[in-house]
Protein backbone atom coordinates (compact mmCIF):
# COMPACT_ATOMS: atom_id res chain seq x y z
CA UNK A 1 0.00 0.00 0.00
CA UNK A 2 1.43 3.86 -0.68
CA UNK A 3 -1.28 6.83 0.15
CA UNK A 4 -3.85 4.66 0.37
CA UNK A 5 -4.00 2.59 -2.38
CA UNK A 6 -2.31 -0.49 -3.79
CA UNK A 7 1.52 -0.24 -5.08
CA UNK A 8 2.50 -1.89 -8.73
CA UNK A 9 5.47 -2.16 -10.49
CA UNK A 10 5.73 0.00 -13.62
CA UNK A 11 4.32 -1.61 -16.75
CA UNK A 12 6.74 -2.52 -19.17
CA UNK A 13 8.02 0.37 -21.48
CA UNK A 14 6.45 3.17 -19.34
CA UNK A 15 9.27 5.36 -18.44
CA UNK A 16 10.01 6.17 -14.39
CA UNK A 17 9.85 9.81 -13.63
CA UNK A 18 10.63 10.67 -9.94
CA UNK A 19 8.73 13.88 -9.88
CA UNK A 20 6.28 15.46 -7.22
CA UNK A 21 3.06 16.43 -8.70
CA UNK A 22 2.25 17.87 -5.70
CA UNK A 23 5.23 19.84 -5.10
CA UNK A 24 3.95 23.25 -3.81
CA UNK A 25 6.45 25.20 -5.94
CA UNK A 26 4.76 22.19 -9.35
CA UNK A 27 1.19 22.87 -8.53
CA UNK A 28 2.22 26.85 -8.46
CA UNK A 29 3.40 26.91 -11.56
CA UNK A 30 2.84 23.56 -13.37
CA UNK A 31 3.58 24.17 -17.50
CA UNK A 32 6.93 22.84 -17.40
CA UNK A 33 5.94 19.53 -15.59
CA UNK A 34 2.86 19.48 -18.12
CA UNK A 35 4.84 19.81 -20.99
CA UNK A 36 7.31 17.02 -19.56
CA UNK A 37 4.60 14.55 -18.31
CA UNK A 38 3.14 14.78 -22.13
CA UNK A 39 6.81 14.68 -23.81
CA UNK A 40 7.39 11.37 -22.32
CA UNK A 41 4.88 9.14 -23.63
CA UNK A 42 1.25 8.53 -22.97
CA UNK A 43 1.85 7.58 -19.70
CA UNK A 44 4.44 7.62 -16.93
CA UNK A 45 5.06 6.41 -13.45
CA UNK A 46 5.77 8.24 -10.78
CA UNK A 47 7.67 6.37 -7.47
CA UNK A 48 6.76 8.27 -5.16
CA UNK A 49 3.05 7.64 -5.17
CA UNK A 50 3.44 4.56 -7.25
CA UNK A 51 0.68 5.75 -9.84
CA UNK A 52 0.37 6.48 -13.78
CA UNK A 53 0.17 9.64 -14.93
CA UNK A 54 -1.08 10.93 -18.35
CA UNK A 55 -1.06 14.34 -19.66
CA UNK A 56 -2.12 13.98 -23.67
CA UNK A 57 -5.03 14.64 -24.53
CA UNK A 58 -6.29 11.63 -26.36
CA UNK A 59 -4.94 9.56 -23.48
CA UNK A 60 -6.48 11.51 -20.63
CA UNK A 61 -9.88 11.73 -22.32
CA UNK A 62 -9.95 7.88 -22.70
CA UNK A 63 -9.09 7.25 -19.13
CA UNK A 64 -11.03 10.03 -17.29
CA UNK A 65 -14.76 8.97 -19.29
CA UNK A 66 -14.26 4.85 -19.73
CA UNK A 67 -16.01 4.26 -16.56
CA UNK A 68 -16.27 0.74 -17.43
CA UNK A 69 -12.47 0.22 -17.18
CA UNK A 70 -11.68 3.53 -15.40
CA UNK A 71 -13.97 3.65 -11.93
CA UNK A 72 -14.28 6.83 -10.19
CA UNK A 73 -16.18 4.03 -7.23
CA UNK A 74 -12.56 3.52 -5.31
CA UNK A 75 -12.21 7.52 -5.16
CA UNK A 76 -11.09 10.01 -7.44
CA UNK A 77 -7.96 11.09 -5.24
CA UNK A 78 -4.86 8.73 -4.91
CA UNK A 79 -7.07 6.50 -1.66
CA UNK A 80 -8.34 3.69 -2.72
CA UNK A 81 -11.74 3.41 -1.09
CA UNK A 82 -11.57 -0.87 -2.10
CA UNK A 83 -9.04 -0.56 0.50
CA UNK A 84 -9.15 2.09 3.03
CA UNK A 85 -12.11 4.04 4.20
CA UNK A 86 -12.34 7.34 2.97
CA UNK A 87 -12.54 10.85 5.03
CA UNK A 88 -16.02 11.29 4.55
CA UNK A 89 -18.67 9.19 2.99
CA UNK A 90 -18.73 9.16 -0.45
CA UNK A 91 -20.02 11.18 -2.84
CA UNK A 92 -23.12 9.48 -4.14
CA UNK A 93 -22.69 11.43 -7.61
CA UNK A 94 -18.92 11.52 -7.98
CA UNK A 95 -17.90 8.79 -6.42
CA UNK A 96 -20.30 5.96 -7.91
CA UNK A 97 -19.97 4.82 -11.12
CA UNK A 98 -23.77 3.61 -13.37
CA UNK A 99 -26.37 2.45 -12.59
CA UNK A 100 -26.20 3.68 -9.55
CA UNK A 101 -24.63 7.29 -10.69
CA UNK A 102 -27.32 7.34 -13.13
CA UNK A 103 -30.03 7.77 -11.08
CA UNK A 104 -28.68 10.39 -8.52
CA UNK A 105 -27.09 11.94 -11.82
CA UNK A 106 -31.10 12.34 -13.46
CA UNK A 107 -32.23 14.50 -10.15
CA UNK A 108 -28.76 16.67 -10.54
CA UNK A 109 -29.09 17.22 -14.30
CA UNK A 110 -32.68 18.41 -14.08
CA UNK A 111 -31.98 20.53 -11.00
CA UNK A 112 -28.62 22.23 -12.52
CA UNK A 113 -30.48 22.03 -16.33
CA UNK A 114 -29.57 25.30 -19.20
CA UNK A 115 -33.38 25.58 -18.54
CA UNK A 116 -33.03 26.95 -15.12
CA UNK A 117 -29.53 28.24 -15.63
CA UNK A 118 -31.26 30.61 -17.69
CA UNK A 119 -33.96 31.48 -15.38
CA UNK A 120 -31.16 32.82 -13.27
CA UNK A 121 -29.13 34.95 -16.05
CA UNK A 122 -31.42 38.37 -15.34
CA UNK A 123 -30.62 37.80 -11.28
CA UNK A 124 -27.24 36.69 -11.68
CA UNK A 125 -26.42 39.69 -13.88
CA UNK A 126 -28.14 42.21 -11.49
CA UNK A 127 -25.31 40.87 -8.79
CA UNK A 128 -22.72 41.15 -11.22
CA UNK A 129 -23.60 44.87 -12.09
CA UNK A 130 -23.55 46.15 -8.02
CA UNK A 131 -19.93 44.57 -7.38
CA UNK A 132 -18.57 46.01 -10.45
CA UNK A 133 -20.21 49.46 -9.72
CA UNK A 134 -18.56 49.05 -6.63
CA UNK A 135 -15.16 47.62 -7.60
CA UNK A 136 -15.37 50.95 -10.46
CA UNK A 137 -15.30 53.37 -6.93
CA UNK A 138 -11.82 52.11 -6.13
CA UNK A 139 -8.40 52.51 -6.92
CA UNK A 140 -7.18 49.39 -6.50
CA UNK A 141 -9.00 46.38 -5.38
CA UNK A 142 -7.73 42.45 -4.39
CA UNK A 143 -9.25 40.63 -7.22
CA UNK A 144 -9.64 37.24 -5.66
CA UNK A 145 -10.81 38.37 -2.10
CA UNK A 146 -13.20 41.46 -2.96
CA UNK A 147 -14.63 39.68 -6.46
CA UNK A 148 -13.58 36.36 -7.07
CA UNK A 149 -14.80 34.84 -3.46
CA UNK A 150 -17.32 37.51 -3.15
CA UNK A 151 -19.69 37.13 -6.36
CA UNK A 152 -20.48 33.29 -5.93
CA UNK A 153 -20.76 33.72 -2.29
CA UNK A 154 -23.31 36.21 -2.79
CA UNK A 155 -25.43 34.59 -5.97
CA UNK A 156 -24.86 30.29 -5.39
CA UNK A 157 -26.07 30.05 -1.22
CA UNK A 158 -29.12 32.57 -2.96
CA UNK A 159 -30.04 29.99 -5.65
CA UNK A 160 -29.83 26.97 -3.70
CA UNK A 161 -31.83 28.54 -1.06
CA UNK A 162 -29.04 28.62 1.93
CA UNK A 163 -30.81 30.16 4.73
CA UNK A 164 -27.59 30.50 6.28
CA UNK A 165 -24.38 31.72 4.51
CA UNK A 166 -21.08 31.35 5.43
CA UNK A 167 -18.64 33.11 3.37
CA UNK A 168 -15.21 31.81 4.68
CA UNK A 169 -16.53 27.84 5.07
CA UNK A 170 -18.47 27.58 2.09
CA UNK A 171 -14.67 28.75 0.11
CA UNK A 172 -12.84 26.48 2.68
CA UNK A 173 -14.98 23.64 2.59
CA UNK A 174 -14.36 22.91 -1.48
CA UNK A 175 -10.73 23.84 -0.52
CA UNK A 176 -10.58 21.19 1.90
CA UNK A 177 -12.59 18.31 -0.45
CA UNK A 178 -10.32 19.01 -3.21
CA UNK A 179 -6.94 19.24 -0.98
CA UNK A 180 -8.33 15.73 0.35
CA UNK A 181 -7.96 14.48 -3.08
CA UNK A 182 -4.17 14.25 -3.00
CA UNK A 183 -1.35 12.20 -0.85
CA UNK A 184 -0.73 12.83 2.92
CA UNK A 185 0.97 15.93 2.48
CA UNK A 186 0.51 20.02 4.16
CA UNK A 187 -1.68 20.95 2.17
CA UNK A 188 -3.89 17.03 2.89
CA UNK A 189 -2.91 17.55 6.61
CA UNK A 190 -4.05 21.42 6.93
CA UNK A 191 -7.27 21.02 5.13
CA UNK A 192 -8.28 17.86 7.15
CA UNK A 193 -7.09 19.80 10.27
CA UNK A 194 -10.17 22.48 9.46
CA UNK A 195 -12.58 19.89 9.19
CA UNK A 196 -13.55 19.96 13.11
CA UNK A 197 -15.06 23.23 12.23
CA UNK A 198 -15.86 23.53 8.99
CA UNK A 199 -18.06 20.11 8.56
CA UNK A 200 -20.13 20.00 11.14
CA UNK A 201 -21.50 23.12 9.91
CA UNK A 202 -22.12 22.42 6.19
CA UNK A 203 -23.67 19.33 7.01
CA UNK A 204 -26.28 21.26 9.20
CA UNK A 205 -26.43 23.30 5.75
CA UNK A 206 -27.84 19.65 3.95
CA UNK A 207 -30.68 19.50 6.20
CA UNK A 208 -34.40 20.37 4.36
CA UNK A 209 -35.61 22.35 6.97
CA UNK A 210 -32.13 24.86 6.72
CA UNK A 211 -33.14 25.13 2.91
CA UNK A 212 -35.44 27.61 1.65
CA UNK A 213 -38.85 26.80 -0.06
CA UNK A 214 -37.07 27.88 -3.46
CA UNK A 215 -33.82 26.98 -4.68
CA UNK A 216 -31.68 23.87 -5.85
CA UNK A 217 -31.78 22.70 -2.24
CA UNK A 218 -36.05 22.20 -2.22
CA UNK A 219 -35.68 21.10 -5.59
CA UNK A 220 -33.28 18.25 -4.78
CA UNK A 221 -35.81 17.25 -1.52
CA UNK A 222 -38.64 17.52 -3.85
CA UNK A 223 -37.12 14.21 -5.83
CA UNK A 224 -37.02 12.87 -2.47
CA UNK A 225 -40.64 13.72 -2.20
CA UNK A 226 -41.53 12.07 -5.57
CA UNK A 227 -39.79 8.71 -4.38
CA UNK A 228 -36.78 8.98 -6.47
CA UNK A 229 -33.79 9.17 -3.77
CA UNK A 230 -34.16 8.85 -0.36
CA UNK A 231 -34.15 11.67 2.10
CA UNK A 232 -30.51 10.84 3.24
CA UNK A 233 -29.50 10.78 -0.43
CA UNK A 234 -31.13 14.21 -0.58
CA UNK A 235 -28.86 15.98 2.09
CA UNK A 236 -25.65 13.76 0.30
CA UNK A 237 -26.58 15.64 -3.11
CA UNK A 238 -26.62 19.09 -1.33
CA UNK A 239 -23.86 17.83 0.31
CA UNK A 240 -22.61 18.07 -3.62
CA UNK A 241 -23.24 21.54 -4.48
CA UNK A 242 -21.67 22.63 -1.38
CA UNK A 243 -18.42 20.30 -1.93
CA UNK A 244 -18.20 21.29 -6.09
CA UNK A 245 -20.06 24.51 -6.57
CA UNK A 246 -18.29 27.45 -4.71
CA UNK A 247 -14.67 27.15 -4.90
CA UNK A 248 -14.70 25.83 -8.34
CA UNK A 249 -16.36 29.22 -9.45
CA UNK A 250 -13.90 30.96 -7.22
CA UNK A 251 -11.71 29.83 -8.96
CA UNK A 252 -13.08 30.07 -12.97
CA UNK A 253 -13.77 33.74 -12.02
CA UNK A 254 -10.03 34.84 -10.50
CA UNK A 255 -8.43 33.07 -13.28
CA UNK A 256 -11.12 34.75 -16.23
CA UNK A 257 -10.12 37.99 -14.74
CA UNK A 258 -6.43 36.86 -15.14
CA UNK A 259 -6.61 35.93 -18.54
CA UNK A 260 -7.90 39.38 -19.32
CA UNK A 261 -5.50 41.27 -17.04
CA UNK A 262 -2.54 39.26 -18.62
CA UNK A 263 -3.74 39.78 -22.18
CA UNK A 264 -5.50 43.18 -22.87
CA UNK A 265 -5.47 42.33 -26.67
CA UNK A 266 -7.95 39.78 -25.64
CA UNK A 267 -9.90 41.85 -23.56
CA UNK A 268 -10.17 44.64 -26.18
CA UNK A 269 -11.75 42.03 -28.80
CA UNK A 270 -14.22 41.09 -26.43
CA UNK A 271 -14.77 44.67 -25.63
CA UNK A 272 -15.87 45.06 -29.77
CA UNK A 273 -17.81 41.68 -29.49
CA UNK A 274 -18.87 40.33 -26.35
CA UNK A 275 -20.71 37.32 -28.63
CA UNK A 276 -17.15 35.90 -27.81
CA UNK A 277 -17.76 35.98 -24.35
CA UNK A 278 -18.56 32.17 -24.34
CA UNK A 279 -16.63 31.10 -26.49
CA UNK A 280 -13.83 33.44 -24.39
CA UNK A 281 -14.69 31.49 -20.96
CA UNK A 282 -14.25 28.32 -22.69
CA UNK A 283 -10.92 29.30 -23.48
CA UNK A 284 -10.11 30.74 -19.82
CA UNK A 285 -11.30 26.93 -18.67
CA UNK A 286 -8.66 25.22 -21.07
CA UNK A 287 -5.79 27.83 -20.50
CA UNK A 288 -6.48 27.66 -16.89
CA UNK A 289 -7.88 23.99 -15.98
CA UNK A 290 -9.20 25.52 -12.70
CA UNK A 291 -9.60 21.16 -11.50
CA UNK A 292 -5.44 20.30 -12.65
CA UNK A 293 -6.06 16.94 -12.07
CA UNK A 294 -8.28 13.94 -10.90
CA UNK A 295 -7.51 9.86 -10.68
CA UNK A 296 -9.16 7.11 -11.88
CA UNK A 297 -8.77 3.56 -10.57
CA UNK A 298 -8.28 0.35 -13.00
CA UNK A 299 -10.66 -1.72 -11.94
CA UNK A 300 -10.11 -4.54 -14.33
CA UNK A 301 -6.67 -5.48 -15.98
CA UNK A 302 -6.63 -3.53 -19.64
CA UNK A 303 -4.55 -1.58 -22.21
CA UNK A 304 -4.28 1.42 -23.49
CA UNK A 305 -2.12 2.96 -26.19
CA UNK A 306 -0.18 -0.46 -26.00
CA UNK A 307 0.47 0.32 -22.08
CA UNK A 308 -0.77 -2.94 -19.82
CA UNK A 309 -2.82 -1.21 -16.82
CA UNK A 310 -3.63 -4.03 -14.33
CA UNK A 311 -6.34 -3.78 -11.96
CA UNK A 312 -6.12 -1.64 -9.03
CA UNK A 313 -3.94 0.95 -10.98
CA UNK A 314 -4.26 4.66 -9.66
CA UNK A 315 -3.87 7.01 -12.70
CA UNK A 316 -3.41 10.10 -12.13
CA UNK A 317 -5.85 12.35 -15.21
CA UNK A 318 -3.72 15.73 -15.52
CA UNK A 319 -6.62 17.53 -17.44
CA UNK A 320 -4.28 20.79 -17.48
CA UNK A 321 -1.76 19.05 -19.27
CA UNK A 322 -4.67 17.69 -21.99
CA UNK A 323 -6.18 21.16 -22.19
CA UNK A 324 -2.51 22.27 -23.43
CA UNK A 325 -1.78 19.54 -25.65
CA UNK A 326 -0.41 21.31 -28.61
CA UNK A 327 -1.28 18.19 -31.06
CA UNK A 328 -4.82 18.91 -30.10
CA UNK A 329 -4.83 22.87 -29.57
CA UNK A 330 -2.25 24.27 -32.25
CA UNK A 331 -0.08 27.44 -30.32
CA UNK A 332 -1.78 25.71 -26.92
CA UNK A 333 -0.06 28.10 -25.20
CA UNK A 334 -1.54 31.22 -26.25
CA UNK A 335 -4.49 32.49 -25.19
CA UNK A 336 -7.14 32.78 -28.08
CA UNK A 337 -10.64 34.24 -27.58
CA UNK A 338 -11.20 33.37 -30.77
CA UNK A 339 -10.23 29.65 -30.48
CA UNK A 340 -13.35 27.16 -30.35
CA UNK A 341 -12.06 25.06 -27.78
CA UNK A 342 -14.88 22.21 -27.25
CA UNK A 343 -12.92 19.24 -26.25
CA UNK A 344 -11.21 20.65 -23.29
CA UNK A 345 -11.32 18.53 -20.45
CA UNK A 346 -11.91 21.16 -17.71
CA UNK A 347 -15.02 20.32 -16.88
CA UNK A 348 -14.64 16.44 -17.25
CA UNK A 349 -15.78 14.40 -19.97
CA UNK A 350 -18.41 11.72 -20.03
CA UNK A 351 -21.02 10.41 -17.55
CA UNK A 352 -18.97 12.56 -14.94
CA UNK A 353 -18.96 15.66 -17.20
CA UNK A 354 -19.44 18.57 -14.68
CA UNK A 355 -23.51 18.43 -13.77
CA UNK A 356 -23.20 22.02 -12.57
CA UNK A 357 -21.63 23.43 -15.75
CA UNK A 358 -24.60 25.63 -16.73
CA UNK A 359 -25.02 26.91 -13.77
CA UNK A 360 -21.09 28.11 -13.89
CA UNK A 361 -20.81 29.65 -16.81
CA UNK A 362 -24.09 31.96 -15.99
CA UNK A 363 -22.49 32.82 -13.06
CA UNK A 364 -19.39 33.90 -14.89
CA UNK A 365 -20.94 34.63 -17.36
CA UNK A 366 -22.99 37.18 -15.62
CA UNK A 367 -19.94 38.68 -14.21
CA UNK A 368 -17.71 38.97 -17.49
CA UNK A 369 -20.45 41.05 -19.26
CA UNK A 370 -20.85 43.12 -16.18
CA UNK A 371 -17.26 43.91 -16.99
CA UNK A 372 -17.23 44.25 -20.55
CA UNK A 373 -20.44 46.37 -20.36
CA UNK A 374 -18.48 48.88 -17.52
CA UNK A 375 -15.04 48.26 -17.61
CA UNK A 376 -12.61 50.04 -20.15
CA UNK A 377 -9.03 48.69 -18.82
CA UNK A 378 -8.17 45.92 -16.25
CA UNK A 379 -5.03 46.48 -14.90
CA UNK A 380 -2.43 43.88 -13.09
CA UNK A 381 -0.99 46.25 -10.36
CA UNK A 382 1.47 44.08 -9.12
CA UNK A 383 2.24 39.96 -9.14
CA UNK A 384 -0.59 37.49 -9.04
CA UNK A 385 0.22 34.67 -6.66
CA UNK A 386 -1.14 31.01 -7.16
CA UNK A 387 -2.81 29.36 -4.25
CA UNK A 388 -1.19 25.63 -4.27
CA UNK A 389 -3.95 23.05 -3.91
CA UNK A 390 -3.77 19.02 -4.68
CA UNK A 391 -6.86 19.37 -7.03
CA UNK A 392 -7.51 22.98 -7.81
CA UNK A 393 -5.43 25.48 -9.65
CA UNK A 394 -6.67 28.62 -7.90
CA UNK A 395 -5.34 32.60 -7.52
CA UNK A 396 -4.29 33.67 -3.99
CA UNK A 397 -3.99 37.24 -4.65
CA UNK A 398 -4.50 39.85 -7.64
CA UNK A 399 -3.90 43.14 -6.90
CA UNK A 400 -6.37 44.77 -10.05
CA UNK A 401 -7.30 48.15 -11.45
CA UNK A 402 -10.67 48.90 -13.42
CA UNK A 403 -11.11 51.86 -15.43
CA UNK A 404 -14.56 53.22 -16.35
CA UNK A 405 -15.62 52.65 -20.13
CA UNK B 1 -15.91 9.32 -44.55
CA UNK B 2 -19.32 10.21 -44.61
CA UNK B 3 -20.93 13.58 -46.39
CA UNK B 4 -23.42 15.58 -44.23
CA UNK B 5 -24.92 18.97 -45.40
CA UNK B 6 -25.68 21.38 -42.50
CA UNK B 7 -27.81 24.36 -43.76
CA UNK B 8 -27.55 27.11 -42.04
CA UNK B 9 -31.16 29.44 -40.18
CA UNK B 10 -29.97 31.57 -43.37
CA UNK B 11 -30.37 28.93 -45.73
CA UNK B 12 -26.81 28.64 -46.35
CA UNK B 13 -25.56 25.35 -47.07
CA UNK B 14 -21.88 23.82 -46.48
CA UNK B 15 -20.89 20.34 -47.13
CA UNK B 16 -18.84 18.14 -44.41
CA UNK B 17 -16.96 14.84 -45.22
CA UNK B 18 -17.36 13.29 -41.32
CA UNK B 19 -15.31 11.24 -39.87
CA UNK B 20 -17.27 7.47 -39.40
CA UNK B 21 -17.60 6.75 -35.28
CA UNK B 22 -17.37 10.15 -34.68
CA UNK B 23 -20.26 12.21 -33.85
CA UNK B 24 -22.45 14.67 -35.70
CA UNK B 25 -21.47 17.83 -33.15
CA UNK B 26 -17.75 16.61 -33.30
CA UNK B 27 -17.81 16.37 -36.79
CA UNK B 28 -19.72 19.96 -37.20
CA UNK B 29 -16.95 21.14 -34.93
CA UNK B 30 -14.17 20.00 -36.90
CA UNK B 31 -15.28 21.20 -40.58
CA UNK B 32 -15.54 24.35 -38.60
CA UNK B 33 -19.29 25.23 -38.66
CA UNK B 34 -20.47 27.66 -37.00
CA UNK B 35 -23.94 27.23 -35.97
CA UNK B 36 -22.97 23.92 -33.66
CA UNK B 37 -21.55 25.35 -30.12
CA UNK B 38 -21.47 21.93 -28.54
CA UNK B 39 -20.33 23.35 -24.53
CA UNK B 40 -20.62 20.37 -22.89
CA UNK B 41 -18.78 18.23 -25.51
CA UNK B 42 -21.19 15.41 -25.17
CA UNK B 43 -22.09 15.21 -21.54
CA UNK B 44 -25.45 15.64 -22.10
CA UNK B 45 -25.59 18.54 -20.06
CA UNK B 46 -26.01 22.02 -22.56
CA UNK B 47 -28.32 21.67 -25.42
CA UNK B 48 -25.80 23.58 -27.62
CA UNK B 49 -25.86 21.03 -30.60
CA UNK B 50 -29.10 21.05 -31.27
CA UNK B 51 -30.27 20.81 -35.10
CA UNK B 52 -33.16 20.11 -37.00
CA UNK B 53 -32.69 16.68 -38.67
CA UNK B 54 -34.33 16.44 -42.29
CA UNK B 55 -36.53 12.81 -43.37
CA UNK B 56 -35.55 10.17 -44.23
CA UNK B 57 -32.51 10.25 -42.46
CA UNK B 58 -34.27 11.66 -39.06
CA UNK B 59 -36.20 7.95 -38.99
CA UNK B 60 -32.73 5.82 -39.75
CA UNK B 61 -31.62 7.27 -36.60
CA UNK B 62 -31.73 5.95 -33.37
CA UNK B 63 -34.37 7.04 -30.52
CA UNK B 64 -34.19 10.08 -28.29
CA UNK B 65 -33.57 8.87 -25.06
CA UNK B 66 -34.69 9.72 -21.93
CA UNK B 67 -31.76 12.18 -21.04
CA UNK B 68 -31.75 14.21 -24.61
CA UNK B 69 -35.43 14.34 -24.24
CA UNK B 70 -35.29 16.45 -21.30
CA UNK B 71 -32.22 18.65 -22.82
CA UNK B 72 -34.37 19.21 -25.42
CA UNK B 73 -36.71 21.23 -23.31
CA UNK B 74 -34.09 23.71 -22.94
CA UNK B 75 -33.14 24.39 -26.38
CA UNK B 76 -32.66 28.43 -27.02
CA UNK B 77 -33.92 28.18 -30.06
CA UNK B 78 -37.82 26.29 -30.70
CA UNK B 79 -37.96 22.22 -29.95
CA UNK B 80 -39.69 20.99 -33.47
CA UNK B 81 -40.32 17.16 -33.59
CA UNK B 82 -37.43 16.98 -35.74
CA UNK B 83 -35.24 18.43 -32.94
CA UNK B 84 -31.84 16.50 -32.10
CA UNK B 85 -28.91 16.64 -30.29
CA UNK B 86 -26.04 15.96 -32.80
CA UNK B 87 -23.97 14.78 -29.90
CA UNK B 88 -26.44 11.75 -29.83
CA UNK B 89 -26.12 10.89 -33.64
CA UNK B 90 -23.43 8.48 -34.97
CA UNK B 91 -21.55 9.20 -38.06
CA UNK B 92 -21.80 6.35 -40.44
CA UNK B 93 -22.41 5.00 -43.88
CA UNK B 94 -26.14 4.64 -42.67
CA UNK B 95 -26.50 8.57 -42.97
CA UNK B 96 -24.62 9.48 -46.24
CA UNK B 97 -26.13 12.59 -47.98
CA UNK B 98 -28.00 13.47 -44.30
CA UNK B 99 -29.32 17.08 -44.71
CA UNK B 100 -29.34 18.73 -41.32
CA UNK B 101 -30.76 22.47 -40.22
CA UNK B 102 -28.95 24.73 -37.71
CA UNK B 103 -31.54 26.50 -35.54
CA UNK B 104 -30.84 30.53 -35.30
CA UNK B 105 -29.58 30.39 -31.82
CA UNK B 106 -28.00 28.12 -29.19
C1 LIG C 1 -15.64 26.66 -13.34
C2 LIG C 1 -16.34 25.90 -12.55
C3 LIG C 1 -16.30 24.39 -12.51
C4 LIG C 1 -15.33 23.50 -12.94
C5 LIG C 1 -14.01 23.82 -13.61
C6 LIG C 1 -15.82 22.16 -12.65
C7 LIG C 1 -15.15 20.99 -12.96
C8 LIG C 1 -15.67 19.72 -12.85
C9 LIG C 1 -15.05 18.50 -13.33
C10 LIG C 1 -13.70 18.42 -14.02
C11 LIG C 1 -15.89 17.46 -13.03
C12 LIG C 1 -15.68 16.00 -13.40
C13 LIG C 1 -15.19 15.16 -12.28
C14 LIG C 1 -14.92 13.73 -12.69
O1 LIG C 1 -15.19 13.32 -13.82
O2 LIG C 1 -14.40 12.96 -11.84
C15 LIG C 1 -17.02 18.02 -12.34
C16 LIG C 1 -18.08 17.28 -11.82
C17 LIG C 1 -19.06 17.81 -11.01
N1 LIG C 1 -19.33 19.15 -10.78
FE1 LIG C 1 -18.25 20.71 -11.51
N2 LIG C 1 -17.04 22.27 -12.03
C18 LIG C 1 -17.37 23.60 -11.92
C19 LIG C 1 -18.53 24.12 -11.36
C20 LIG C 1 -19.51 23.39 -10.73
C21 LIG C 1 -20.69 23.93 -10.10
C22 LIG C 1 -21.06 25.41 -10.10
C23 LIG C 1 -21.35 22.88 -9.54
C24 LIG C 1 -22.65 22.86 -8.78
C25 LIG C 1 -23.64 23.66 -8.99
C26 LIG C 1 -20.61 21.68 -9.84
C27 LIG C 1 -20.97 20.40 -9.44
C28 LIG C 1 -20.37 19.24 -9.90
C29 LIG C 1 -20.82 17.90 -9.53
C30 LIG C 1 -21.96 17.56 -8.58
C31 LIG C 1 -20.00 17.00 -10.24
C32 LIG C 1 -20.07 15.47 -10.22
C33 LIG C 1 -20.83 15.03 -11.44
C34 LIG C 1 -20.85 13.54 -11.65
O3 LIG C 1 -20.00 12.83 -11.11
O4 LIG C 1 -21.75 13.06 -12.38
N3 LIG C 1 -19.50 22.03 -10.57
N4 LIG C 1 -16.88 19.40 -12.25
Amino acid sequence: MIEGHAAIEPPPGVPVWDVDPYDPQTLADPDAYYAELRAKGPFVYIPRYSVLACGRHQETQEVFSDWERFVSSRGVGLQDFKLETPWRSPSIILEVDPPAHSRTRKVMSRVLSPKVANALREQFLVAANKLVDELLEKDSFEAIAELAEVYPTNVFPEAMGLREVNRRFLIDYGAMVFNALGPDNDLRRNAMAMGPEIVPWITRQCKRENLRQEGFGAEIYAAADAGEISEDEAGMLVRSLLSAGVDTTVTGIGSALWCLATNPGEYEKLKENPKLLRPAFEEVLRFTSPVHSFCRTADRDTEVSGVEIVAGTKILCVLGAANSDETRWPDAGRFDVNRRPTGHLAMGSGVHGCVGQNLARAEVGAVLTAIVNKVDKIKLNGPARWRPNNAIHALDTMPLTFTPR
Amino acid sequence: MTKIIFVDFKGKKTTIEARDGDNLMQAAIAGGIEGIVGECCGAMMCATCHVYVEEPYLSSLLERSEGEEEMLECTASEQRTNSRLSCQIKIGPDIEGMIVHLPEEQ
